[in-house]
């Protein structure tokens, strides 16, 4: 493991390549030795007289995780390293068997219910090491609570397993010293005196599960709160501030409150996907673009929507040209509808302005001619336009289905 | 009719709409008052559900301008409340919101129309005129809506599947509305009376009422609106 040199390297538990808490790895890493040698040796220690489990303990409770090379525990090398402590287990055990049969005692008839609490322990906290690493990595948000509970949940089998362990280990200690019924005499007793106290302070222990479970909840809204507090600052409250500013100007007060209007929308219903990819979400940046320069306000009804190319591309400029045009010289409110069927697309742009003689416009107006009605020509669109003077002017824009695409929509 | 809904005449001959505001900004209900006061008659006000519900049922009104986001449980929650005793109470949402769930729910909770708190005030005035007289008042955005929750062009095969589907009439007759067409403009276009036009909005509106279709029962199941 390469640790910065200018650092004074600490002893971490390692994540990679651990088999129990990572305990032998961590200490293999920072004293450059084979690791399956440390290990050795703390089963050489297990064995003799059992300093290594309180020795192995105490390295798990006090050396911090090291989480400089990912988080990924599941290494595959996980397996492998097993197999090779089992074998390094089972060659141990040999060596004290060997001893026992020349009749030298190495180890009181305490060990293995000792090694059975030992890894019952082991067990459980491992179990309540990863659920709190979930716990401190879904601590922000509202999703906190459930990953917790389904953390524990998923842990149950583990956590029972742990407790039987513990249980048959304790169970067998007392055995060993004494006769077994006196001992189950005893647990019985002390399981009795463990449930009076777990009836005792239950109330206690609720209250305080409450409190935590209340405290957690005011700490995710009030981060929530400060997260729009920040939002609000950073818009709404600017934008008031220049509405103050120009308040004698009607047309510039209309034209921030709109920008401010459709900002806030786009924050609150922000739309799934990627802006900018459809039809309507590129004439929805058209018409915001145009109602800031022309300070009036255009409505977007939509049924349907396609995905851009080159000819919606060119229907969405002819569009957006229509629309600068009502915004010019109507004024007002304008409407724009835009249909998606299965035969094409179909864009429908009116004002409620003075309206006009279509036929009267003089050639050298090129917005209409050239901006809408050839470049809806050029990409096998068409363009028409419908006025009459008094009721305002419509303008619509057809693009038929490319040849071959049954269903554009 | 009681008493209390006694319809005055004013000198033009047309009656004068009792109307009741709800809304939960007292600066908006000031507004409407303000530009529509002179030619309805407010009379009354409230700016949450309770409220809302007492004031209806105390002055009964022809019109109920509702907001649809309400504190106490929406606009919805103010249906709910009304429209079991008072049949004869017309409500009108009134909204800023373009979501389409929030405005399915107060329709198929029985609100006659549809507009944006944007809507000019003598829009205003002619909405609630029609809903008073018991036609529908579709916004562009909510005959929008409809066009979309009735689309993928499904034909009805059978006599009971009449409710989910549009008849082509009342699709052209919504198109043209969400083009922006006022209902005048609309009959001038279809060579239709108003009166027809008003007959084939309300029929419209009946359908996205009752209509069990997928879209629109997806967006109650959402709302818990069934």
């Amino acid at each position: 493991m390469d640790h910065p040199t200018s650092l004074p390297r600490r002893a971490t538990r390692a994540r990679r390549g651990r088999v129990l808490g990572g305990v032998c790895q961590g200490i293999a890493d920072h004293l450059r030795w084979p690791v399956q040698a440390v290990r050795a040796a703390f089963l050489l220690a297990v064995l003799l007289g059992g300093f290594g489990l309180v020795l192995y303990a105490a390295y798990w409770a006090w050396l911090p995780i090291d989480d400089s090379d990912g988080s990924d525990t599941g290494t595959p090398t996980e397996g492998r390293d097993l197999a090779g402590v089992l074998g390094l287990g089972a060659l141990a055990v040999g060596v004290v068997l060997l001893l026992s049969a020349r009749g030298i005692e190495v180890t009181g008839s305490w060990f293995v219910p000792l090694l059975l609490v030992a890894i019952g322990v082991a067990v459980l906290w491992r179990q309540s090491d990863d659920s709190r690493r979930a716990e401190l990595l879904a601590d922000v948000g509202a999703s906190a609570r459930a990953t917790t509970q389904t953390a524990v949940r998923r842990n149950i089998p583990r956590i029972v397993l742990g407790f039987a362990l513990v249980l048959l280990g304790v169970l067998g200690v007392l055995a060993s010293q004494g006769d077994l019924v006196a001992s189950l005499r005893g647990l019985a007793a002390a399981l009795l005196a463990l449930a009076g106290l777990g009836l005792v302070l239950l109330p206690f222990v609720l209250g305080w599960w409450r409190t935590l479970a209340a405290e957690r909840r005011a700490r995710i809204r009030s981060e929530e709160r400060a997260e729009i507090a920040a939002q609000v600052h950073d818009s709404v409250l600017q934008t008031l501030t220049l509405i103050q500013r120009s308040a004698h100007d009607p047309d510039e007060v209309t034209r921030l409150a709109r920008t401010e209007e459709r900002a806030l929308r786009k924050w609150l219903y922000a739309p799934v996907g990627d802006p900018g990819a459809t039809l309507v979400a590129a004439l929805e940046a058209e018409i915001a673009d145009v109602e800031a320069a022309y300070a009036c306000v255009v409505e977007l009804v939509h049924v349907g929507d396609v995905a851009r190319d080159d000819r919606v591309d060119a229907l969405v400029a002819a569009a957006r040209e229509a629309v600068v045009n009502a915004a010019k010289h109507a004024g007002g409110a304008v409407s724009v509808y835009v249909e998606c069927g299965e035969a094409g697309v179909e864009v429908f742009v009116r004002d409620r302005g003075l309206g006009f003689d279509p036929d009267a416009v003089p050639d050298d107006r090129l917005g209409l001619r050239e901006s809408v009605h050839a470049r809806m020509a050029r990409v096998g669109g068409s363009a028409r336009v419908r006025s009459e003077p008094g009721s305002g002017t419509e303008v619509s824009l057809a693009l038929p289905a490319p040849l071959g695409v049954r269903s554009w929509t | 009719m009681t008493d209390a809904r006694d319809v005055e005449v004013d000198s033009g001959g047309a009656r004068t709409l009792r109307v009741v505001l709800v809304d939960d900004h007292r600066l908006f209900r000031a507004g409407v008052r303000a530009e529509i006061g002179e030619r309805v008659d407010i009379v009354g006000e409230a700016g949450d559900v309770d409220e809302a519900i007492a004031v209806i049922h105390h002055q009964r009104p022809h019109v109920v301008l509702l907001d649809v986001h309400l504190p106490g449980g929406g606009g919805r929650a103010v249906l709910d409340g009304c429209t079991g005793d008072l049949p004869d109470v017309r409500f009108l949402a009134l909204s800023v919101s373009d979501a389409a769930d929030d405005v399915i729910g107060v329709v198929r909770g029985g609100a006659r129309g549809y507009v944006t708190k944007a809507i000019s005030a003598d829009d205003l005035v002619d909405a609630v005129r029609r809903v008073a007289d018991g036609d529908a008042v579709f916004s562009p955005r909510l005959a929008g809506f409809v066009l979309d929750a009735f689309s993928t062009g499904t034909v009805a095969d059978h006599a009971e599947d009449a409710l989910d589907s549009l008849s082509p009439r009342e699709r052209e007759v919504m198109r043209l509305i969400a083009r922006g067409y006022t209902y005048r403009e609309v009959a001038k276009d279809l060579v239709l009376s108003v009166k027809t036009v008003e007959t084939h909005v309300s029929a419209v509106l009946r359908k996205l009422q009752l209509s069990n279709r997928h879209e629109l029962a997806k967006w109650a199941a959402a709302r818990h609106l069934v």
